[in-house]
């Protein structure tokens, strides 16, 4: 039998705030435990949460680039379950009023199609603290650092059909919420995770399967792998004559393994209300216009104008914009050295191979638009090669040194002067007495490839140094005498 | 619209209260008291009316993203039952 898959996701996506949603507590990442952790955030007795503008803000302006329109009177309500990293034992969360009504997001795929997903609503919670389960003499450690961090909620329709749709999708998600500035789309810090619920039907059938929900996945490859395992685990489950439990799922990304977590009849019943502590916060028409007045220019508006602008290609472009960092680096870069192409060269060529060596993010390197804006600025003037380039570049992540110090520190600057080089392809034809007879012996069409020979022992005696043009020139001159 | 026995077994475990069984059978009788109250006011129409989400005519003030709280925790540790290494340890739990 053909299955048709059918996914929802509900993504988490930690809003770019400095202090908390209800507190003025820091959501700086990586402090010390419990450094960032107020009376609020523990929820101590007589602390009343202030809702932070900031993030009310962000969420607006994600709604607005969706084409979605902003619920004017929204509520936050109290979503009550039991969980140590939990303080306040719920989580000050959304459900009847949420702040982002339905919109809606389009995707491209593969085969050039586009296909519409519609988001059916994005509501703003807090996130809660960490547990650690390393042994505390039998006991479990919290950090509550990380609660109260504002998050916006993103839930899509079921309306993906594919692990490619979910992906793509994901990855058009990360690209918005990183293009329009709410969130730093860090997922190795966990600003972007999803929720995945799966399901399969018979291809033709109307009504959904039953579904199964995987939890907290923090990386694109992960959601991939997990959403794979779920589908081939429930077909097999079907076709060998059993049914879907409805259930929450852990899928452990090292190990590759998914197990169960809990089955609806275990499942929190989580006797939402209106949250007492916070009135309903009025959304005005001034707001909504001021939000939209702020929001920055959408990926597929970049994409277009770096077209246009700087003459990109449009698989380049299209690489640029999928986060705003890049696209950033790109400009500032690009301005500072005026060469668009060797740019974007750069950025998608060595630098996103070293990042990937490295495995770290643009902003996480030490790389700047200004050093590498030195660096192409002494290819553009011919102080060095494409070639050297490559081997400054390395040491410039190395020792953090622009290019100008490496290039003068390692002597590294190219050789044009004709004397010099005249010197080197003297030295290399006369140590080389068999191969000049060969190829003044051959005919013309074979001399090109023959002639390689002596450009790389001159490039090698010059340390890689002398001037490419110059020295074919030169050489093309000796031979031909 | 009344509740069972059962019933006030899983609200109880869900709000981690413990109520001893010679107590469970006063404790559904109250519960299905204030039911009955639920019930009588079920039936005033509510059609076109708007559902309170708070019952104060105010509306929500909004803080400017600033951080304001400096590090606290070694006063916050001292109401702690137990601490260590800026931890808060609490008994194990394991998902």
């Amino acid at each position: 039998m053909q299955w048709e898959t059918v996914i929802g996701l509900e993504v988490h996506v930690q809003l770019a705030t400095q202090s908390k949603i209800f507190s003025g507590a820091s959501t700086a990442f990586g402090q010390s435990p419990n450094t960032q952790a107020n009376a609020v955030d523990l929820a101590l007795p007589g602390t009343l949460p202030v809702v932070n503008e900031q993030a009310v803000d962000y969420a607006i302006r994600f709604g607005l680039a969706i084409g979605s329109d902003i619920c004017r009177e929204t509520v936050f309500e109290r979503k009550n379950y039991f969980y140590p990293d939990l303080p306040k034992n719920y989580q000050t969360s959304q459900m009847d009023a949420p702040i982002v009504e339905a919109g809606h997001l389009d995707i491209q795929l593969a085969n050039g199609e586009e296909k519409r997903i519609r988001i059916h609503h994005a509501h703003l919670e807090e996130d809660a603290g960490k547990s650690l389960h390393e042994d505390f003499h039998g006991q479990t450690g919290i950090d509550l650092n990380r609660a109260g961090t504002p998050l916006l909620e993103i839930v899509t329709e079921p309306d993906i059909r594919s692990i490619e749709e979910a992906v793509a999708f994901a990855k058009k998600l990360h690209s918005l919420v990183t293009s329009i500035e709410v969130s730093d789309g860090e997922m190795s810090q966990g600003s972007m995770r999803f929720d995945v619920n799966i399901s399969v039907r018979p291809m033709g059938q109307e009504e959904f399967g039953t579904r199964t929900e995987t939890k907290n996945l923090n990386s694109f490859k992960f959601m991939e792998d997990c959403i794979a395992l779920e589908v081939e685990r429930q077909i097999e489950v079907l076709e060998s004559g059993g049914s879907i439990t409805q259930e929450t799922r852990l899928y452990n990304g090292q190990t590759k393994v998914a197990k169960s977590m809990r089955t609806k009849e275990e499942a929190n019943d989580y006797r939402y209300f209106p949250c007492p502590d916070l009135l309903p916060i009025e959304i005005t028409d001034e707001r909504i216009e001021r939000v939209r007045g702020e929001l920055p220019e959408l990926p597929e508006a970049k994409c277009a104008r770096f077209i246009e602008a700087f003459g990109l290609s449009d698989y380049d472009a299209n690489l640029l914009t999928q986060d705003s960092t890049t696209a950033k680096f790109f400009e500032k870069t690009t301005g500072l050295c005026s060469d668009a192409k060797l740019v974007a060269n750069w950025l998608l060529g060595d630098v996103a191979a070293m990042l990937n060596a490295q495995e770290l993010t643009l902003s996480e390197s030490k790389l700047t638009p200004e050093l590498l804006a030195g660096l192409i600025s002494r290819i553009k003037d011919k102080t060095i090669s494409s070639k050297i380039a490559k081997t400054v570049f390395e040491k410039m992540m190395t020792e953090g040194l622009d290019a100008d110090a490496i290039i003068e520190k390692e002597g590294l600057k190219q050789e044009s002067d004709e004397g010099a080089i005249e010197k080197m392809v003297d030295e290399v034809l006369a140590a080389n007495p068999e191969q000049v007879a060969n190829y003044k012996a051959a005919p013309p069409e074979k001399r090109k490839k023959m002639s390689g020979f002596f450009v790389g022992q001159i490039m090698k005696a010059s340390k890689g140094k002398a001037n490419p043009g110059v020295v074919n020139q030169l050489l093309a001159k000796k031979l031909s005498d | 619209m009344s509740v069972q026995i059962d019933e006030i077994r899983k609200v109880a475990k869900l709000a981690k209260l413990s109520i001893d069984e010679s107590q469970v059978s006063d404790v559904c009788d109250g519960f299905n008291q204030i039911l009955g109250l639920v019930d009588k006011m079920q039936q005033c129409d509510t059609d076109n009316i708007k559902p309170l989400a708070n019952p104060h005519d105010a509306k929500q003030r909004l803080r400017a993203d600033e951080v304001t709280a400096t590090n606290e925790r070694d006063k916050l540790m001292q109401v702690a039952p137990e601490t260590e290494d800026g931890l808060f340890l609490v008994p194990k739990v394991i998902d």
